[in-house]
Formats: C-alpha cells, sequence, structure tokens
C-alpha cells in the first residue's frame, strides 16, 4: 500500500509514492535522489541526515515520509545561493576546516545554521552542548565548533593558531 | 612560496563541494537494475551449524538467489588468509587459520557472515534473511583474552588445541633480567587497552556490478566501496577469489566517509557481492546499517600489557620487560597479529633510551570479531604503556614526572631501536618544555589549590609519544600530467578519506611547477586510471609517500620543459633555469603552461621526443619517518558525579615539515579526540555470552562536542632527514599522546586517594568509585556504563 506525499523541498514542489514505514531521509536519498543528506546510523545519534523541516532541524531519519505532508524542507542542496555562493554557514566551515571525510558535514552544516538562528550570541559551552546529537569522528570537532561560532558570536572564536 | 604554496593554511578545495551535498560516497552511487544484498550474521558467538533451510527465504518476494558457504566452495572460492608471518625463538612458525567468506559449519562470533540474500529491494532481502531457518547447537565461548588462556577455556581453534597460535619474543630474557636484578628502583604497570571500534561515521556500503557491455567480450565486474585505495582489494579480488585478470576488476571509492585504518582490508562481505554478482549477472548492493557495520568492520586495540622497568639511582632506565596479550578475535585479520610487534613494537620503548629490552606477544583466539590496524595500530598502546611506566617511575624515585623524562630521553640521532628500526631525527626535551610553558605547567598548583577551595578535584598529565609513519608497503605510485588546456592532472596512488590531498597536493604542485591550485585536478580512488604501482593511504603515509612520488614526478617534468623550453627559445638546455613557474634562457622567458602546451604538438619539440608532459614516479622510501610530540591534559573532577573536564589540553607536534598547518592541526585535533574516546568513555564490550553489547551509538561511547576539549596546537619542527619533503606524519599522532596523557591527569587528581592507574576508558563511574572507596564497589560492573550526558 502506498500513499501520495506531496511537500516542497529546496523550493520546489514534489510529489512521491511512498509506503507508510518509509523514513522522510529515504524519500530524500532514493526517491527523490538529494544524496547529500547521509545516512549515519539507525538510532537517531549521529545526526548525519539533519535538514530543515518548516525552518527546524529535524534528523530526517526519525520522520516518516508522510507527516513531511505539506511541509516546507531545506537539505544541504539547497542551502547555498542559486548563483552558487555558499551559505555564510557553509563558507565558515570552509574556513574553519570543519570538516574532513564531509560524511557528517551535511548535517553539521544544517545543524550549524539552525543554532545560529535559534541562539545569537551564544558561547562556546553552548554551541558544544547543542551539538550533542551530531557526531564526527575526524575533526575533534574544533573546527566545526568555531565554524557556528564564527556566525552565531564571532566575538567568541578564539585565536587561530595556524592562520 | 607565495600564497599557495608549501606551509601555507590553503582552504581546502574539496570543501565546496562537499559542503553542498555534492559527494559521492559509495552509497550514493545506484546501478539501473541493481539488486539489494543482505547478510544474514551469526547470532550466536560460538556454534556448530546443524543445517540450513533456505526454501522459505528463496520462496520469498523478490528474492533472486541465496548464496551460503556450499555454493562459493562448490566455485572453488578460497578461504581468506593472514598476511602475517611470525616465528617462536626455536623458529616455529605461527598457525594460522583461514577465515571462510560465509561461515562454513561453524561460527565463531556474533555477527559473522552466513548467508547472502540477493533480492530486489533492500528491504525484502533483509526480511528474506531472516527466513532461512538456521539449526544451531551452540558451543561455550570465551571472549577475553585473559580467560581464553585459562586452563578449562573453550578452544576456538580444536587443531590447534590451544587458544594462542604463537608465543613470539624478540629474544630470550636473560640479559634484560640480570639487567633488572641490578636495578635501583623497579617499577611495574598492568593495562587492559580496551578494544575499540573504529567508527567511520560513513556505514560499510558496497556495490558489485557485472557489466558484460562496455566493450568487455567477457565482462568485468565493478566494486564501489569505501576503501583507503583500492588497488590491493583490487588485486585480491580478482586474482585470489574470482581468479581474473585484475584489469577485468575496477575497484572504486570515490569519497569516503573515514577510513582510520579500518577500510584497506578485503573485508568478506566485498568478496561475497563481487562473486554474487557475477553469478547472477548483475549488480548487488549493499548497505549496512551502523550494528552491521560495528560488527563487520575490524576492531582496534584490545591488549593486555604487564610490563617492568628498572632504573639506576640516578633515575635512568636500565631495563625493560613487557608481556603482551593482544586478542585476535576469532580469525586473523589480514593484519592482526601485526599490531603488538611490527605496530607497535618498532617504537618501543618510544622516546627512551633503555639499553636492555625482553619483549613477549602473545596473540590470542577469542569468540570476537577480527582485531587490526586502527588509528595508530600498536603504536598508541606502546606509547600508553611506556608513559604509565614512566609516571611510576617519577612517584617511585621522587623526581618530578617531567624530569625522569627528561633523564631518559633520546638525544642522539640516527637511533637504533631495539627493534632495529632507526630514528632518524627528534627533539623531544624541547617539545616537552613547550608543552609545558603552554600549558603554564608551573602554576598549575596554584590552580590545584582554586580548584580544591571550590571543592573540585584539579590534575595535570604529560605525554611524550612517538610514532613511526609511513606504512609497511615501502612505495608508492604517482603521475603528473600537464593538459592542453592549462591544467595539471594528479593520477594519485594515495588516496583520501579526509585528508586533504586535493588541497595539499595542489600546494605541492604550486610549489614545484608554479601552478595555481584551481588549475589542478586531482584523480583518485578508481584503479581503472590510478597509476599501477599505487598503494593508498594508511600508516599517515601520504605526505611523504604520495608528497614524494609528486616532487619526483615534477622534476622529471621540468628536465623535459626545460629541454622543450630550450628548443623553442632557441637556446641551450643547461643554459635555461626554471623558476616559480617560468622557463628562462637569457632574456627569454615561457611559462610552464606555454611550454606545457607546446609539448604536446609533435612539431614544437626536439626531435625523437615523445609529446607531451607526462611523468610518474613510483617512489621508493628509504626509511620510516618518526612524528613525535608532547602533550599535556589538565583535568577537573567533580567529586559528586566522578566526572572529569578537560580544562585545557596542549598539543605540540613534531610532524616534520609542515605542508599544510591547517590540514595538520585538523589531524592532530581528529587524533586526539579519538584518544581521548579511548581514555574516557570508548568500550567495544562483549558480555560472557560472547554478545556484543556495544553495537549502536546508543551503547558506544562516542567522543562527542561537549566532552571534548579546545585543544591548543604548537608544533616543534624537526625536519625529517630521510625523505625529499622532510615531512613525517600526522594523522595518528594524536591518538597516542591523548591518552597517557589524560590518565596522567587524571591518577594526578586522584593522588589522595590512593589511586595510581586506572584503566580506559576512565568513565564517572570509575573515578567516582576511585573517590568513594571500595565501599561502594559492591558489584563488578566490568566496564559497562552509560554515556554520562
Amino acid at each position: 500500500m502506498k500513499t501520495k506525499v506531496t511537500l516542497t523541498v529546496n523550493g520546489q514542489e514534489r510529489s512521491a509514492e511512498v509506503e507508510p514505514r518509509t523514513l522522510l531521509v529515504e524519500l530524500l536519498r532514493d526517491q527523490l535522489g538529494l544524496t547529500g543528506t547521509h545516512v549515519g546510523c539507525d538510532t537517531t545519534q549521529c545526526g548525519c541526515c539533519v535538514i530543515h523541516v518548516d525552518d527546524k532541524a529535524v534528523k530526517s531519519c526519525t520522520m516518516l515520509a508522510v507527516q513531511a505532508q505539506g511541509c516546507n524542507i531545506l537539505t544541504i542542496e539547497g542551502l547555498a545561493a542559486p548563483d552558487g555562493t555558499l551559505h555564510p554557514m557553509q563558507e565558515a566551515f570552509r574556513e574553519h576546516h570543519g570538516l574532513q571525510c564531509g560524511f557528517c558535514t551535511p548535517g553539521m552544516v544544517m545543524m550549524g545554521v539552525d543554532i545560529a538562528r535559534r541562539l545569537p550570541g551564544a558561547d562556546e559551552k553552548t554551541v558544544r552542548e547543542e551539538l550533542h546529537g551530531n557526531l564526527c569522528r575526524c575533526t575533534g570537532y574544533q573546527g566545526i565548533v568555531e565554524a557556528i561560532l564564527s556566525v552565531a558570536n564571532p566575538g567568541a572564536v578564539k585565536e587561530h593558531h595556524h592562520a | 612560496m607565495g600564497q599557495f604554496g608549501i606551509g601555507q593554511p590553503l582552504r581546502r578545495k574539496e570543501d565546496p563541494r562537499l559542503l553542498q551535498g555534492r559527494g559521492q560516497y559509495t552509497d550514493d552511487v545506484n546501478v539501473e537494475g541493481q539488486f539489494w544484498g543482505a547478510f544474514l550474521r551469526s547470532p550466536h558467538a560460538h556454534a556448530d551449524i546443524l543445517s540450513i533451510d533456505l526454501e522459505a527465504a528463496r520462496a520469498a518476494p523478490g528474492v533472486k538467489a541465496v548464496y551460503t558457504s556450499a555454493d562459493l566452495d562448490a566455485d572453488g572460492v578460497p578461504d581468506m588468509p593472514c598476511e602475517v608471518e611470525l616465528a617462536d625463538l626455536a623458529g616455529a612458525p605461527m598457525w594460522k587459520p583461514m577465515r571462510p567468506i560465509l561461515a562454513r559449519d561453524r561460527v565463531r562470533f556474533v555477527g559473522e557472515c552466513v548467508a547472502l540474500v540477493v533480492a530486489q529491494t533492500q528491504k525484502q532481502a533483509r526480511e528474506a534473511a531472516e527466513l532461512i531457518e538456521i539449526d544451531w547447537s551452540p558451543l561455550p565461548s570465551v571472549a577475553d583474552a585473559r580467560e581464553a588462556l585459562k586452563a578449562g577455556a573453550p578452544i576456538l581453534w580444536p587443531e590447534l588445541g590451544q587458544n594462542t597460535p604463537v608465543h613470539w619474543q624478540n629474544k630470550p630474557s636473560l640479559e634484560a633480567d640480570a639487567a633488572m636484578a641490578g636495578a635501583a628502583w623497579r617499577v611495574d604497570v598492568n593495562i587492559i587497552n580496551n578494544r575499540l571500534v573504529p567508527a567511520p561515521m560513513e556505514p560499510k556500503a558496497a556495490l558489485a556490478s557485472w557489466n558484460e557491455q562496455e566493450g568487455e567480450s567477457l565482462g568485468k565486474l565493478t566494486l564501489w566501496a569505501p576503501t583507503q585505495g583500492g588497488r590491493k582489494i583490487q588485486a585480491n579480488l580478482a586474482k585470489r577469489y574470482l581468479r581474473i585478470a585484475q584489469d577485468r576488476m575496477r575497484v572504486i571509492s570515490l569519497d569516503v566517509g573515514g577510513g582510520f585504518g579500518m577500510r584497506g582490508q578485503t573485508y568478506p562481505e566485498y568478496v561475497a557481492l563481487v562473486w554474487a554478482a557475477k553469478q547472477i549477472g548483475g549488480a548487488v548492493k549493499w548497505r549496512a546499517d551502523r550494528t552491521e557495520t560495528f560488527f563487520s568492520d575490524y576492531h582496534g586495540r584490545d591488549q593486555v600489557n604487564e610490563a617492568q622497568m628498572g632504573l639506576d639511582e640516578y633515575g635512568r632506565i636500565v631495563a625493560l620487560k613487557i608481556h603482551t596479550l593482544v586478542n585476535l578475535g576469532a580469525y586473523m585479520a589480514e593484519n592482526g597479529p601485526r599490531m603488538p610487534i611490527e605496530g607497535g613494537g618498532r617504537i618501543i620503548p618510544c622516546c627512551y633510551h633503555v639499553p636492555h629490552f625482553y619483549f613477549s606477544v602473545k596473540p590470542v583466539f577469542t569468540n570476537t570479531v577480527s582485531t587490526d590496524t586502527y588509528r595508530g595500530a600498536g603504536r598508541p598502546e606502546a606509547n600508553f604503556l611506556m608513559e604509565r611506566l614512566m609516571d611510576a617511575a617519577a612517584e617511585a624515585t621522587g623526581l618530578t614526572r617531567d624530569e625522569v623524562r627528561r633523564r631518559n630521553f633520546i638525544t642522539e640521532f640516527p637511533y637504533k631501536t631495539p627493534m632495529g628500526y632507526v630514528i632518524d631525527s627528534g627533539e623531544f626535551a624541547r617539545g616537552m618544555d613547550e608543552a609545558m610553558r603552554m600549558a603554564e605547567w608551573d602554576t598549575f598548583e596554584d590552580r590545584r589549590a582554586e580548584a580544591y577551595s571550590r571543592g573540585y578535584l584539579r590534575g595535570i598529565g604529560v605525554a611524550a609519544f612517538i610514532e613511526a609513519a609511513g606504512g609497511r608497503a615501502p612505495t608508492e605510485d604517482m603521475r603528473v600530467r600537464a593538459e592542453l588546456d592549462g591544467t595539471v592532472t594528479i593520477f594519485s596512488g594515495s588516496h583520501a578519506h579526509g585528508q586533504g590531498h586535493d588541497t595539499v597536493f595542489s600546494q605541492l604542485l604550486n610549489e614545484f611547477l608554479g601552478v595555481e591550485p584551481a588549475r589542478v585536478r586531482l584523480v583518485q580512488g578508481d584503479t581503472d586510471v590510478t597509476p599501477k604501482g599505487s598503494i593508498g593511504t594508511f600508516g599517515s603515509r601520504s605526505s611523504m609517500m604520495g608528497g614524494a612520488g609528486i616532487k619526483a614526478s615534477c622534476e622529471k617534468l621540468v628536465a623535459k620543459g626545460v629541454k622543450i623550453a630550450a628548443h623553442l627559445m632557441q637556446s641551450e638546455p643547461d643554459a635555461v633555469t626554471f623558476s616559480e613557474g617560468v622557463f628562462h634562457a637569457g632574456g627569454s622567458e615561457m611559462s610552464f603552461t606555454e611550454v606545457a602546451t607546446a609539448a604536446w604538438d609533435a612539431t614544437r619539440i626536439p626531435e625523437g621526443m615523445t609529446p607531451g608532459l607526462d611523468e610518474g614516479h613510483n617512489f621508493q622510501r628509504e626509511a620510516e619517518n618518526f612524528p613525535n610530540g608532547c602533550h599535556v591534559c589538565e583535568v577537573e573532577i567533580d567529586p559528586e558525579t566522578g566526572i572529569a573536564e578537560i580544562v585545557r589540553y596542549v598539543a605540540v607536534d613534531d610532524c616534520g615539515a609542515v605542508l599544510n598547518p591547517l590540514i595538520v592541526h585538523g589531524q592532530v585535533y581528529g587524533g586526539v579526540t579519538q584518544g581521548l574516546g579511548q581514555a574516557m568513555i570508548e568500550h567495544a564490550l562483549y558480555d560472557a555470552e560472547g554478545q556484543f553489547v556495544s553495537a549502536t551509538y546508543m551503547d558506544y561511547g562516542m567522543p562527542r562536542a561537549h566532552r571534548m576539549p579546545f585543544v591548543e596546537a604548537g608544533f616543534n619542527t624537526v625536519a625529517c632527514r630521510t625523505n625529499p619533503l622532510g615531512v613525517k606524519g600526522a594523522g595518528e599522532a594524536g591518538a597516542c599522546g591523548a591518552p597517557p596523557a589524560f590518565i596522567g591527569a587524571l591518577v594526578d587528581a586522584l593522588r589522595d586517594y590512593g589511586v595510581t592507574h586506572m584503566d580506559m576508558p576512565a568513565t564517572p563511574e570509575k573515578i567516582w568509585r576511585a573517590i568513594y572507596g571500595a565501599q561502594f564497589d559492591t558489584q563488578k560492573s566490568d566496564g559497562i556504563y552509560a554515556e554520562v550526558t
């Protein structure tokens, strides 16, 4: 038994036939071909699949596709400007070396945008706590935390030791 | 040179692509008409398979095929070997088992592959796998190396009759015994070095595709998989398992979500999938979930070390004896027993001069998944052991922790270690001084007193360490080609899975050819196009091996370019010079790009010359390099909760010449975090029945941002003398320094409670129990700790 869902993804209306058990991330990756959103676990721990649903950060592995009916979805593919100009958070991740292998990165960036929007002026400790649901195995989080701080609270970025 | 050359913190070229979700990881790849594979895995730690009934699975919706070892055996697919050769002192070789691709008659660990189901969708394949009926006859099991050596322990390999396949020793212990007997001080440590899951963020996945089109009359197989460079896997799959010409097998790993040493192996899943793709004449995709990734990626560490060190009256080491058990798991992985010996042993006794050294290693079979190379691969274990001994030596002799290290540092180079490796360079005392200065070691007691006044316990730890980088394989194949459009292509034998090769190798081309990074293209991770002698990336080797290969290739390009430039500028080659991307002859000059373009035009080059600027170099290393460093960690413990917060972390590293400080620091931060993960919270734990109880991110303690420190990183650069770029590896150093620095700090904070050592992971529960004493230690929880958030 399949159900039709219609939702707005990165500004475009999209429809798909899904099973009741289809996860939102499966709809995005397998049916809509948006493979920038990653799956790193199956227990809602890693945060690689974070997207925005109606302007809120959501783990897309923890929401059924049918629950997204009528929602406004933003994925990593839709974050940069149409002309390719990187979003300030994407730019900050590059500037502060907030990514290595890149697998956790889409979720981290989407989470970072959400943190900076909700908590302008957040300090380092707050940013670290807000990242509790996002795992990274490469960077030690340092560049990620610096990148998010540089957008949310530029004065809190510690001095660069590598210039 | 300039803003793009060696030593510049160039921002990464890879990032815009990865930051916009345009990476191409294995699971992002699909082939039209592909089937899906699912593995049925053993739920038992040790059991005989009395019978397998596949009927229901074969009849399930969408199922194309169901395979077991019987099918592989019928086609003559061989079992998997271990590549390590060891012998005991009498010369008797190590006994080695083979691992079936799919279990044959018996399973030996939870998660071992038993059957492969191929169906039209992933859900169909998984659901059909659950319909396979197996009549199991469970056997007693053992997961702990010490338990496995006790009389009456279950025996993994009855044909061996015991659980240890060799007792390896470096030499008889007589000399070390005699020196130890004469020592003024003797200190002992007993360490359990906890088993870890490598846990790259990308779960394991593969897509195997058989294709009879594309001009291949006999057909060709392609495997997409997250490898660390696919050449060896290609060779294994083609020659050993499928017995086809190597170039009929193609392995592609474009973007890989982390490697950490565990993604270079030819895993049984890959063999089963490529074989199945060939059988059905189509494509089979497999996507492991996280638990399956935890079961099937090899694990790291899992050693037991008992060590004794003797010192003379001045606090100088006179002898060192180490007895190590390494838990191999049920089978022997490709590199398994190599970890303590060649992995770690080549740097023992680390930064210190030791006149008499005895080293005994017993690998041990248990009912667990195999252990193999994981970030550091034996060196973190060796450094941890050595640094715990040095702290114990300070305690025994009354010398300060830095002084006892200072009195024993190796100061003359080249230095030949007891295992015969030659360390070319290092300034260990200078690195320690710098780390202590940055960490304000001198004023620590003030901070300890201030914390105490607030009811908190503070401690500080120092750890000097050394690493061996470059990897076992002594060669790497690189090629550089100047294109007609002014771009330059690097065909790389090295493989980046987070290390930023596109950026750093572009900096090298800028340095040697004057080409801007934006005009450099890196080709990697596809055996159809990477150089034949490609090895790949592991053991912190790419800067030295790939970097030197690029340098030599560029030198060949310039040498040929000089001849072409001389021809075009009507000069003699001897009169042509090349600097900063420009060929000069007298008053004339031509840019590298102009010469490169001309080089492809047979009418513009000297007669008899092959057109083009396209040169490769298979670099052969003279020696490995020896990165080293000193880390200082300061912790503050809340005695009410046992939570140890890292309030300061300083890492001073000698990574040799630094090609890109941004990227080197990134490697250090990541390595430190994996080291702190081991020290604080990570533990791959099997229970008494051999069940793997930490098989998800909910149960396995991954380091998270809120418990990790801001790392202050510094360099103590001493250029390596044995490679052309003067580089030393950076990838694994952090994982060597962090565990002893953290545990040293913890023990320092808990000194008043009689704590002299704490095994890893030093969880809040363990710390709390250490403070509140044995009366609370009513149950032996044996390492099952919830993550404290």
